[in-house]
């Protein structure tokens, strides 16, 4: 008995040894000027973009003498492992990014403020990209950029196989066939076309098709369906039965943008972000399209937003500096300048100074897409649920079912483990 | 050995304490919280404050009692990710033994420059195993890898190792045989050098050849230290984590390197289930005391030790 009772005093002891290890640690503020923790991953030095967001908060201290930010900067990878952290450690930082796949799993934790009666006027926002970041009516952030998926191709290798050139037209069977054609003039180590069956390109598959992998109101799953099991079936058929595009293992570790930018490869469905990249790397001629689809057009979405955290004590300085940074013209110019995404604002002269970039010449399409965004299906247990469709199209591509035996098993799996 | 009682505890306890401090508050405490844990379905993702008192009201709000024990144990998840673990140490164990004793031999003959092997031996295990892991990724790739050029030299075609779904695992192995040899061939070394010479003198005299030495002599003597050896990396491979998370991109092709310390961190920390995570380590804890009581049982049956 003496034993357990000072095991019990130990363990106690260490409770309370540690409690303060876990408090709140109290952000400091001056008399009257006001200091915001702003932490991020989108702007890094890697890209230039991290100068890019330095200039913005530096316009914007100018304007508001009475709020001075700590920008710190976390890398993609840790991030969200070190945000849970501070979650869990009540040590958020007063505005912090999260990316929209993301939004909904801390929306619903309730460990956001709702920004709505700080915002100021929200005009200026595109609004698809404005309501991605409202959660059951509340507005929780605001986004700073967003992007979408374009065909890009390589002009040289059209032009070698004597193949005209993609057109917003295109249907995924005019891909597979300019495919085939470019290979059987080409040769071998020439690929096709390249799109890979995950869950990000799956859901826009699709939709591209004509189905939907969750019913309107989002209170079921409907990914069997038989024009979902065709599209699967199409989309694993580039890999294992036409072959236009590489395996898994015969891209050997491999990056798709890797294998584009040695001329190997005609057309890749990715995102406008590898603008930079492809203009500076590519020894040949390229440019891009709205991506084709099969029975209808669907383009991805992809977006960051600003949000604030609910224990803030500065809750209207805090949204200040996200709208600001978000969206005012000022940090949109800034972030058009230095090619970091897409600022989600709609004025004129930001946009037509994006539009005169070259190259891609046809920079149009990526505005031509935006009439195309389909949302991927956003819920509470996001990753999960990404992760549940994924290794079920694995199967596919695997041999080891068939689409119509995944996708069964892919919404009996998703039924019992994904609350809606 | 000779401090008895309380007052050896008590004279003792200065001198543990700053260790003892560490582990209370870093290994025993987080344990015992998992546990806590185990039971509730927190995600993770809410504030959580250690003072007793909000701790345990905030565990009776989130309590489900055994629910994440029961889902666990009834969905295949459980049982194919531990077929991988075991598939592992299958193929792991017998080789690390193999390349360790091979080690340790080399290192203890006392030829010329045997020493010079100590070290080349022991810098895999100093190296971080991501940057090890990075290098075998590499080393491996199946175009540009290495591994495969060498092999195309005699004319043959080279796996697709970490890209194809057969040979995934065999090449986590392999990275990990790399990296441990060293390590588990000291604690061999060590073994070897506690056996004494007049065994080996009279062996020599009777007229006894290397094989015979080696197998009546050199392994049953060590037959001990194999066996902790044995338990060592068992309870290490049960845990293998870095080399998973490093060398395949979510978790292989196919799943095929889906192992049980790799659930419970997605869980934990992208698929926002704390509770279910934790549950999920317990289990794992259960296994792995399963297998180690096991091996105590085989202990006293197998190996005899040397006065």
């Amino acid at each position: 008995m003496g034993k357990t009772k000072k095991a019990l005093v130990f363990v106690l002891l260490s409770l309370l040894i540690a409690a303060p290890l876990f408090a709140n640690g109290a952000s400091e503020s001056g008399d009257d000027v006001v200091t915001i923790r702003f932490e991020q991953f989108s702007g890094s030095d890697g890209t230039g973009s991290g100068e890019a967001l330095r200039q913005m908060i530096a316009v914007f201290e100018e304007q508001n003498p009475d709020i001075k930010v700590e920008l710190q900067t976390i890398g993609y990878d840790d991030y969200f492992t070190q945000l849970q952290s501070k979650v869990v450690g009540q040590n958020t930082a007063d505005v912090f990014e999260l990316n929209y796949e993301n939004f909904v799993s801390y929306a619903s934790q309730g460990v956001l403020a709702d920004i709505s009666g700080y915002l100021g006027d929200t005009s200026g926002f595109n609004q698809t990209a404005l309501e991605a970041f409202n959660y059951n009516g509340i507005q929780y952030g605001v986004p700073n950029s967003f992007s979408n998926c374009v065909l890009f191709y390589n002009k040289d290798l059209f032009d070698q196989a004597g193949v005209a050139y993609p057109t917003d037209d295109w249907t995924w069977s005019d891909v597979e066939t300019a495919s085939k054609q470019i290979m059987s003039a080409l040769g071998e180590g020439i690929w096709g076309f390249y799109r890979p069956l995950t869950f990000n390109e799956f859901y826009k598959g699709v939709a591209q098709n004509g189905g939907a992998l969750m019913n309107e109101d989002g209170s079921a799953f409907t990914v069997n369906t038989p024009e979902n099991v065709e599209t699967a079936e199409i989309m694993a058929g580039w890999q294992i039965d036409s072959h236009i595009m590489p395996t898994e293992a015969e891209m050997g570790g491999m990056g798709d943008w890797d294998l584009f930018k040695s001329g190997r490869l005609a057309m890749l469905v990715t995102g406008v972000w590898a603008f930079t990249d492809f203009s500076a790397n590519c020894s040949f001629d390229w440019d891009i399209t709205i991506e084709p689809g099969n029975t209808a057009k669907a383009t991805h979405f992809f977006s960051n937003g600003y949000v604030v955290s609910a224990d803030s004590e500065h809750k209207e300085e805090a949204t200040r500096l996200a709208q600001f940074l978000a969206g005012s013209s000022e940090a949109s110019a800034i972030r058009v300048a230095a090619s970091w995404e897409l600022p989600p604002v709609t004025y004129e002269d930001v946009l037509s100074s994006y539009l005169e970039m070259t190259p891609p010449e046809n920079r149009e399409a990526v505005f031509e897409s935006l009439d195309y965004l389909v949302p991927p299906p956003v819920v509470v247990q996001q990753a999960e649920m990404s992760a549940i469709i994924d290794s079920y199209l694995q199967q596919i591509l695997y041999g080891s079912m068939s689409a119509q035996e995944a996708l069964d098993a892919c919404q009996a799996e998703l039924e019992s483990k994904i609350s809606l | 050995m000779a401090v008895k009682g309380r007052s050896g505890i008590r004279r003792a306890l200065p001198f543990l304490l700053p260790s003892l401090a560490g582990g209370l508050l870093f290994s025993l405490l987080p344990i015992i919280i998992s546990l806590f844990l185990s039971l509730t379905d927190w995600t993770g993702m809410t504030p959580i404050s250690l003072n007793p008192v909000s701790f345990l009201p905030f565990i009776a709000d989130n309590f489900t009692g055994f629910d994440n024990f029961k889902t666990i144990l009834t969905t295949s998840e459980f049982w194919t990710v531990l077929s991988h673990n075991l598939y592992f140490i299958v193929l792991y164990l017998p080789l690390m033994l193999i390349f360790s004793m091979t080690c340790a031999l080399i290192i203890g003959s006392r030829r010329h420059g045997s020493q010079v092997y100590r070290v080349l031996y022991y810098i895999p295990v100093l190296t971080s195993w991501v940057a090890g892991a990075l290098i075998w990724k590499w080393l491996l790739s199946p175009v540009y890898g290495p591994v495969n050029n060498f092999l195309a030299i005699f004319g043959i075609e080279g796996p697709m190792w970490l890209q194809s779904e057969v040979w995934a695992m065999p090449s986590i192995v392999l990275a990990s045989v790399w990296k441990d040899m060293g390590f588990y061939g000291m604690i061999l070394l060590g073994g070897l050098k506690a056996i004494n010479p007049e065994y080996y003198e009279a062996a020599g005299i009777d007229g006894a050849d290397r094989c015979q030495i080696f197998f009546r002599i050199t392994l049953p003597l060590l037959s001990s230290v194999i066996f902790y050896v044995v338990m060592l990396s068992l309870i290490n491979a049960f845990q293998l984590f870095p080399q998973v998370m490093v060398m395949t991109t979510n978790a292989g092709p196919n799943g095929a390197t889906e192992v049980m310390v790799e659930r419970i961190y997605k869980y934990a920390f992208r698929f926002g289930k704390m509770g279910y995570a934790a549950a999920f380590s317990w289990l794992l804890f259960i296994v792995i005391m399963i297998f180690t009581l096991f091996q105590k049982l085989g202990e006293r049956r197998f190996v005899s030790y040397d006065n």
